[in-house]
């Protein structure tokens, strides 16, 4: 436990940390796509980063980013995960099979960005009706009156 | 309270029906409830799969309320999105206010007044303590306990107006500013706070007999809907609803802001993981938040109750993300900035759409009319699940 999680983290997978950074006062990672979903299950079953708080779709233009907010319930500690996924296809491991909470929060970036999310179980669009075209948060949507 | 017609055990209660109990010949009904049911409070679709009275799976369906908030907030300035703030959960926009304040206020290093953060606390408080009287009357209504109804709102009245004074609105307060608060509280308002939180409690205590010396409602929550510790928190479940399974969470306690790190309070848990004991944990919490406010008004220094901003806001490209204790759980702000005058981009974690989620969890197994209990016992405001 005296080890930081994202010094644990950066040991255990020193190639697939791309960035460390501090967010006023909050480790964020900046982890490859293709190791997401083992850092996400050592972040849960090693680190005990068990509260699955929130997750976040961001349109950076030439790149997608996804945020995974983590927190711990036994260390009282906050971890942000950050992966950047490809601006035409934005393609990413779902983190449902890790925290059953992704869940809906991975939906609300598929629904909003076009984020795709492989292997989750039921990926549909959760706030926007069904017959939707396009994805509103990014940027270059162009707004209908 | 001690009827031993009531202390059944809660396993025992949970009803599992198999097919072959009721003959092969079991048809599976799919039964919707809302989006216009009164006791969905608000604009939420259950789709509920039925054998019999039994339900065996709950599909939720949600966005019938969505306003595009946070499309909205890259639009505008950043003193331009306090006004939408208050309309996301809009029974607490005092807290909705602070911490999308307090997200902009980390990114610019802002330091705010001592005089505002205490302001910020007793306001909060305050507005806590108006959420949960409108959750107690409507989950009492929700279960046949009409008079309740109305005592909470004459309370909640007294709140609304104490806000009126200090800000001219009666729900959507805009309070808050980046920096600290505009105005400073008006004459005599702390009095007639202290007046108020010194009273309160014993009106609660006359309320909450009314319910738990109620053998009516005892039966309909003692039990029912029960949400595992280790379930809740793989839903990211906050707020009451997981102080009701157990684990003590709650962020004044986990990461102080404000000037909760300085003040004495104790977080209520209950270990009942049913409807009950979420109904526990909120009263709990009220007679909480009155303690709050009034070690808030005995400290509340003299000084400014605002820092200096300047008139137009360019945090440095960067990102942040803060969290406060909403009445509905762990309310967050993921806000990243690109330097210009406007949000880049600025995500809401709403407690009330992770709370949400552990619904069809909660359902499975117990009746329909329960399904009207347990969805009442989470709290849930879809302005804040929709946004």
């Amino acid at each position: 436990m005296s080890v930081p999680a994202e010094e644990a983290i950066r040991q255990r997978y020193p190639d697939a940390i791309e960035d460390f950074r501090d967010a006023a006062g909050m480790p964020l990672l900046t982890v490859s796509g293709d190791s997401i979903l083992t850092v996400c299950r050592q972040a849960k079953e090693e680190l005990g980063f068990d509260f699955f708080d929130c997750l976040s779709g961001v349109d950076q233009k030439d790149r997608f980013e996804v945020v995974y907010h983590l927190w711990s319930t036994t260390r009282n500690e906050s971890l942000l995960l950050k992966v950047i996924l490809d601006h035409d296809e934005p393609v990413v491991d779902s983190a449902t099979p890790v925290w059953v909470g992704a869940d809906w929060h991975e939906r609300e970036a598929y629904d909003l960005y076009g984020i795709l999310f492989a292997g989750h179980p039921d990926l549909r669009r959760i706030l926007l009706p069904d017959d939707f075209e396009g994805y509103p948060m990014r940027k270059d949507y162009l707004e209908t009156d | 309270m001690d009827d031993p017609t009531l202390t059944l055990d809660p396993e025992k209660l949970r009803t599992t029906v198999k097919g072959d109990a009721l003959g092969d010949n079991l048809q599976e009904l799919l039964v919707n409830m809302g989006p216009q049911h009164p006791s969905t409070h608000g604009v939420l679709r259950l789709l509920l799969h039925m054998e019999g009275e039994v339900v065996t799976d709950a599909v939720v369906h949600i966005g019938y309320l969505h306003r595009a908030m946070e499309k909205l907030c890259e639009r505008r300035n950043y003193f331009q999105v306090i006004p939408l703030t208050d309309r996301n959960d809009y029974l607490c926009a005092m807290t909705n206010n602070q911490v999308y304040c307090q997200a902009v206020e980390k990114l610019m290093g802002l330091e705010v007044p001592d005089r505002a953060h205490f302001i910020r606390v007793i306001v909060m408080e305050l507005n806590r303590i108006a959420s949960h009287l409108i959750w107690l009357g409507t989950f009492a209504l929700d279960l046949g306990a009409m008079s309740v109804f109305l005592y909470c709102f004459r309370e909640r009245e007294k709140i609304l107006s104490f806000f009126e004074e200090i800000c001219g609105a009666r729900l959507t307060y805009s309070y808050m500013r980046i920096g600290g608060v505009p105005w400073d509280l008006p004459e005599g308002w702390g009095d007639r706070v202290r007046a108020f939180v010194e009273g309160f409690p014993g009106y609660l205590e006359e309320n909450d007999q009314l319910l738990t010396g109620n053998e009516i409602f005892l039966s309909r929550t003692r039990g029912i809907g029960l949400l595992e510790p280790e379930v809740a928190v793989d839903y990211g479940c906050s707020g009451p609803t997981l102080r009701g399974s157990g684990v003590a969470y709650d962020v004044r306690k986990a990461e102080p802001y404000a000037v909760y790190d300085r003040l004495d309070f104790d977080v209520p848990v209950q270990h009942t993981q049913d409807c009950l004991g979420r109904y526990l944990v909120r009263v709990a919490e009220m007679r909480e938040s009155c303690r709050l406010v009034r070690q808030s008004l005995d400290l509340l220094p003299a000084g400014d109750v605002m820092a200096k901003t300047p008139k137009t806001l360019r945090p440095a490209a960067s990102e942040v993300y803060t969290r406060v204790e909403s009445p509905r759980g762990v309310l967050g702000v993921y806000l990243v900035s690109d330097g210009t005058t406007s949000p880049y981009r600025l995500k809401w974690r709403a407690p009330s759409f992770s709370n949400l989620q552990a619904i069809p969890h909660m359902c499975r197994g117990w009746k329909i009319a329960d399904v009207v209990a347990i969805l009442g016992s989470i709290d849930v405001v879809l302005g804040d699940v929709d946004r």
